[in-house]
């Protein structure tokens, strides 16, 4: 018979920050119908707004853990944490992309409200805990990202940035869709915990059933694995990074991987860590993600040494760094190190967002001063513009992981849970990539202070907004602190426990 | 009925699915004139004369009507069961119905205002 | 007649392979989209399939978000097509080489 739910069962409460971005979004997108065309101010003030709103109800309700929508969303310190990450990203990237709309004039209200809903998605995807509401908050995440990265249009290349990355995008999305159908067929239910509850049994028993919950959960990893941007499935991110306006690059590494990273990790561990051959082995799905996380950081790190410009070397770089959180999704797939490896992941990913929200502010700086982002327009910069290049200084520090940067406590904690998870020779690829990468991000730093420029063009173009420099100031804070007291996020971070939410 | 014939079905499925669009062509080209005149080599023998270049290019307008149209079209899917079920729901599940006419109606008022309506 | 669920599961493989073969071997953008399509409907003749075994309404409600959230894209995507085909009047996504690096 029907099962209809009432207002109180479904506890919306819990999921009010989530929700208030999406209802606002909506709101939004009619506001701004009235809004005339030299005040679109207007319209970031009240996406801004929003955002802190939502900032302040999740911190609110950080401890109120529990079930929204019948178990389909789960708000936990997991998704609170989570949630801090991706609105303090979507704030970061209006602030930023204010100034660079108005100069290559494509100011629009709907960009902002296409951020929100990308933020909401992001949200609602880490929070997930049913295969249908994981889909639609990926297409949630997802569209509007395809329409940002053709915002730009007519141009070309941001036309053709979109194009690939909707094709792409797409493409992945049928096989999450096929492999959720295929999990849905072995266990019969979406519901990540009752999968859980089934999954460990339906191995055992060994039958064909047992292998369509395998192919599902390989087709997960595949369509997430594209979101994510790992190897193999990385192709479109260079183009799709060079091609998308900077901001809107900027935004994608952050929030598409964030929301990527968190529904995988609740796939994974909640729903599929029972998935073993044996009790008390890792589950089946960790050496196929370790050789995804090695594959990631080899390729992502080899190829962006060659790379002339900095969009594309940071999206080798993103891809890099999803290689070195795939680390610790891999880890928490032995028996007992589940927490410690999500912890390790949100300590990364809130490093990772600072350090590549200041990066990308430094390239737009760039970009407006000297006209471009490849690595010549960097050249003498630490004479023309000091304090930027200190600051992308710092940023480049963090990202190859060198200490007294958030960067190297993400790293670290990554580094030690892989090891406690028995990979040696995933951390040891880890360590020598990290090596690696050390020459592109200091082969920048060289460039902006060992090579003077040629001719000194730099007078006649104003320098960097201060949307940007706030943005820089905060990400260039935020990568510090996380880097010299590392505590006040893993005060946050420590009592985050994905296992459990198992047992309901 | 045994399993082979469950499959024998395919086969006269198969056989049929050529036969009758072989057939029609095999008749015609027996009762077919064979002397070709002017009129018979025409592109179409009955109708009018085409006037101009066939790669006419609509406006784009008429492309947006169109994708929206197609959006609300199958938006509609999910009024489906909301609608076949209407008799046994509660107000609450009422509201939830009209939250979701209301969100499409938010995207109508946004394409109006967009004049992505007009498309003459 | 009864037809079995493993039965609909074969067949929605196979459609889902000739759909991922579909966009990894066509190169005109409508096609690869069109095999996209094929693979999502793939996936919602074997979510149908199985909620029929399982007997619950969960995997036909997947489908109706599968289909409503796949009509969004579409959208979307022929949008910039179009968008696509008004600056470089074509859709050969080989010839989509603005950036190489």
């Amino acid at each position: 018979m029907l099962q209809l739910p009432s207002l109180e069962t479904l506890n919306m409460g819990a999921a009010l920050p989530a929700i208030s971005i999406a209802a606002w979004a909506c709101i939004l997108l009619l506001i701004d119908l009235w809004i005339p065309k030299d005040r679109k101010i207007l319209t970031v003030y009240l996406a801004a707004g929003n955002l802190v709103f939502a900032f302040i109800a999740n911190l609110l309700v950080f401890n109120q853990s529990g079930d929204s929508f019948m178990g389909m969303y789960v708000a936990d310190q997991f998704s609170g944490v989570m949630n801090l990450i991706i609105i303090g990203t979507a704030l970061l990237s209006i602030v930023l992309s204010f100034d660079y709309l108005k100069r290559v004039g494509i100011e629009r209200g709907e960009y902002y409200v296409l951020v929100l809903f990308v933020t909401a998605g992001a949200m609602f995807m880490a929070a997930a805990n049913d295969l249908i509401l994981i889909f639609v908050a990926l297409e949630l995440l997802s569209i509007p990202l395809y329409v940002l990265s053709a915002f730009r249009a007519p141009d070309i290349r941001s036309e053709e940035a979109g194009m690939k990355y909707f094709l792409l995008g797409a493409f992945a999305s049928a096989f999450l869709v096929f492999g959720g159908a295929m999990v849905y067929g072995a266990t019969g239910t979406t519901n990540l915990n009752e999968i859980a509850a089934s999954a460990g049994m339906i191995i055992a028993s060994n039958s064909s059933t047992s292998l369509f919950l395998l192919l599902g959960a390989a087709l997960l990893l595949v369509g997430l694995g594209f979101k994510v941007a790992a190897v193999p499935f990385h192709e479109w991110t260079p183009d799709v990074y060079e091609g998308a306006p900077t901001p809107v690059t900027a935004f994608m590494s952050v929030a598409a991987k964030l929301g990527g990273f968190g529904s995988l990790l609740r796939i994974l561990v909640v729903g599929m860590s029972a998935v073993t051959m044996t009790a008390g082995e890792p589950a089946v799905w960790q050496n196929v993600v370790a050789i995804l996380a090695g594959l990631t950081m080899i390729v992502g790190n080899i190829v962006a040494l060659s790379q002339a410009n900095i969009k594309r070397m940071l999206a080798y770089s993103s891809i890099a760094n999803a290689g070195y959180i795939l680390m610790a999704v891999a880890a928490a797939g032995s028996p007992g190190l589940a927490n410690e490896a999500t912890r390790g992941a949100l300590v990364y990913m809130l490093a990772y967002m600072f350090t590549n929200m200041g990066a990308f502010a430094v390239v737009i700086a760039v970009e407006r001063a000297n006209g471009g982002a490849d690595l010549e327009h960097f050249v003498g910069l630490g004479k023309a513009r000091p304090m930027l290049a200190i600051m992308m200084v710092v940023f480049m520090m963090s990202l190859t992981g060198i200490p007294l940067t958030g960067g190297f406590i993400g790293k670290a904690l990554v580094f030690a849970t892989t090891l406690n998870a028995g990979l040696v020779w995933l951390a040891i690829i880890g360590v020598l990539t990290s090596v690696v990468s050390a020459y592109y991000y200091v082969r920048v730093i060289v460039n902006m202070f060992l090579r003077d420029a040629e001719a000194s063009t730099e007078e006649a173009t104003p320098g960097y907004s201060t949307g940007v420099q706030w943005v820089a100031a905060v990400a260039l804070g935020g990568t510090v602190l996380l880097g010299v007291l590392p505590t006040l996020i893993t005060v946050l971070t420590d009592r985050v426990s994905l296992v459990a939410s198992i047992t309901p | 009925m045994t399993a082979v014939n469950e499959w024998a079905f395919i086969g006269i499925f198969l056989a049929v699915a050529w036969v009758l669009p072989a057939a029609p062509l095999l008749v015609s080209w027996i009762f077919r004139p064979r002397r070709a005149n002017a009129i018979k080599m025409q592109t179409y023998e009955c109708g009018v004369e085409t006037v101009g270049d066939t790669w006419v290019q609509f406006k784009v307008q008429y492309y947006i009507y169109g994708l929206i149209f197609l959006v609300f079209d199958v938006e509609l899917v999910l009024l489906f069961p909301w609608a076949l079920a209407y008799n046994q729901l509660d107000f609450f599940a009422f509201g939830a119905g009209l939250l979701f006419i209301f969100l499409l109606a938010d995207a109508l008022v946004y394409a109006w205002r967009k004049n992505a309506l007009e498309w003459a | 007649m009864v037809v079995q669920t493993e039965s609909f599961v074969m067949l929605s493989i196979v459609l889902f392979v000739l759909g991922a073969m579909g966009v990894l071997l066509r190169r005109n953008a409508i096609m690869v989209f069109m095999s996209i399509e094929l693979m999502l409907n793939a996936a919602n003749l074997a979510l149908v399939a199985f909620a029929r075994y399982w007997g619950n309404e969960t995997g036909q409600l997947f489908v109706f978000f599968v289909i409503t959230v796949a009509a969004a894209e579409v959208a979307v995507g022929l949008a910039l097509i179009v968008a696509i085909f008004r600056s470089k009047r074509s859709i050969n996504i080989d010839e989509l080489h603005e950036m190489k690096g």
